[in-house]
């Protein structure tokens, strides 16, 4: 008992620290791809190839003057980023971060917890995400930080939807609420294709709804410059901004990692079982193989980020609405059809 | 340890639906029922129904709360600007209130003792409440729906624009 109590605790700070190194490694990422994408070189002089830029920037977000508005309110002022920051770091609990170890005949897995109802989890976590943004923009008293959390809000629920949906045609496919088991599905050989190859059009909707999600460009609209300043993060300064920057960039991850444990296989990789390594040795490659999936589909957001210009408003709404949510019905429908086909 | 986390949970729950009905700003109101729906959710846990537990947040705390804080930031309500309501209506609301206890408590009194010693029973997972939901009460479940799909066409009726009604300028 007190040997599966440590190994769990170890797993949580791992992965506790794992997610904040990647989320500050992120930023510098972002700096990095957007310099390649615009030709030019990015941060440069913290350390070689300013690989030390994110400690500066940390270290500078602490050393700058905190400044709260008198007439916002206090308490909540500082709850909104608390929110943003402890939903991020929640949905980590239940990624499946590698297949068992074998250590002295014991099974280890590095999945922290494997609930059946796991994406359920996750779909909660995400839905109250949005009141770290919505709290912390009204209790500003700022007209830009009320319009950029109103923006938020919205644009969540009108993507919850038809990213609910286009999971449900997931499930209806694997039969089981549990990421742990939705990995083991799509483990290696025998014409045993990741999700990806039999959900596409589910997959599309879900990284769509993922980018409007994370509040990431061509849909962040909530922290939109040119209209509103700075959105809902207007009146913030220091580290309470930097925890709502942190929480983006956390959000990112998490949903890279949903991203490749739902469609692309988690730390399945193709030929595994051909190899004739031994166990745990399979284990790790295939957690490697994870996080080059996620850093994977991080680089495609900074990607499309600086790529594709920000949406206006009303073109986002119709998106979700007109578009993305009769698409997943539709592909609801389909599988549902197929699935009965193939069961006859 | 259920016992007394099932006492700790009842309390806040109580007391943040109390603070729902106290507090003078409405988006403080909301904020409170927040509270109230984490603590249902608690309640849930306890009684090992993890599928009505997380349904519980994403359709009250993660969607439905959201729209209300929605509404009242779009009318930024204040003490100066909020409508004065009489004391008629004030009335009428709390003998209404009354009312629905009056049905609660009715309801409850003649409940089994056994159904709620029942805890670790395992309907609450998805697997065993969906075959109850399919097989033994697929009429009230089909009923529900219907329910709510009427719901959600009145919804787009009132919401759509009336063109022939109104003539913009």
């Amino acid at each position: 008992m007190t040997d599966f109590l440590i190994y769990k605790i170890l797993l949580v700070v791992g992965v506790f620290t794992i997610t904040l190194v990647v989320a500050m490694y992120a930023t510098y990422g972002e700096r990095k791809v957007a310099a390649f994408l615009q030709d030019r070189i990015g941060p440069n002089r913290a350390g070689p190839f300013g690989i030390l830029q994110p400690l500066a920037d940390g270290l500078k977000f602490f050393m700058k003057e905190e400044i709260i508005p008198s007439v916002s309110n206090k308490f909540l002022f500082i709850l909104g980023p608390s929110i943003a920051m402890i939903t991020a770091l929640m949905a980590g609990v239940l990624i499946p971060w590698g297949n068992t170890l074998i250590i002295n005949g014991t099974a280890y897995s590095l999945q922290i917890t494997d609930i059946n109802i796991g994406i359920l989890y996750v779909f909660g976590v995400v839905s109250i995400g949005v009141y770290g943004i919505m709290i912390g923009g009204w209790a500003s008293n700022n007209k830009y930080s009320l319009l950029g959390a109103i923006r938020a809000s919205a644009q969540m629920i009108s993507y919850e939807l038809a990213m609910g949906i286009s999971i449900i045609a997931l499930i209806m496919m694997t039969g089981t609420l549990s990421l742990g088991e939705i990995v083991n599905q799509q483990a290696g050989g025998d014409w045993n294709f990741w999700n990806v190859v039999y959900q596409p059009l589910g997959f599309l909707i879900f990284i769509v709804c993922a980018f409007a999600e994370c509040n990431r460009a061509p849909f962040d609209l909530p922290e939109c410059e040119t209209e509103l300043v700075g959105g809902y993060h207007t009146e913030y300064s220091s580290m309470k901004l930097g925890f709502y920057m942190f929480a983006e960039y956390i959000n990112m991850f998490i949903s890279s990692a949903v991203l490749s444990t739902l469609y692309f296989g988690g730390y399945n990789f193709p030929f595994m079982n051909d190899l004739g390594l031994s166990h745990n040795a399979i284990t790790i490659l295939g957690t490697v193989f994870l996080f080059a999936k996620i850093f994977f589909f991080i680089f495609f957001f900074m990607w499309v980020r600086w790529t594709l210009p920000r949406f206006r408003y009303d073109q986002l709404m119709n998106l979700g609405w007109r578009v993305l949510l009769p698409l997943s019905i539709a592909n609801l429908l389909l599988t549902a059809l197929v699935l009965l086909w193939i069961d006859k | 340890m259920t016992l007394y986390l099932f006492y700790f949970l009842s309390f806040l729950a109580i007391l943040s639906a109390l603070m729902v009905v106290f507090s003078k700003n409405p988006v403080h109101s909301v904020l409170y029922l927040i509270i109230t729906f984490f603590c249902i959710f608690g309640h849930y846990l306890l009684m090992n129904a993890q599928f009505v537990a997380f349904v519980h947040i994403i359709v009250y705390a993660g969607a439905i709360m959201v729209l209300f804080l929605y509404v009242l930031m779009l009318l930024n309500l204040n003490s100066e600007s909020e409508p004065h309501k009489n004391n008629t209506l004030k009335f009428v609301a709390v003998i209404s209130a009354c009312l629905l206890m009056v049905v609660l408590v009715a309801a409850l009194r003649g409940t089994d003792d056994k159904m709620l010693q029942d805890t670790g029973s395992q309907i609450g997972y998805v697997r065993n409440l969906g075959k109850v939901m399919l097989t033994d009460f697929l009429l009230p479940f089909e009923i529900t729906s219907i329910l709510l799909l009427a719901a959600m066409v009145g919804a787009v009726m009132i919401g759509k624009k009336s063109s022939n009604t109104t003539t913009p300028q």
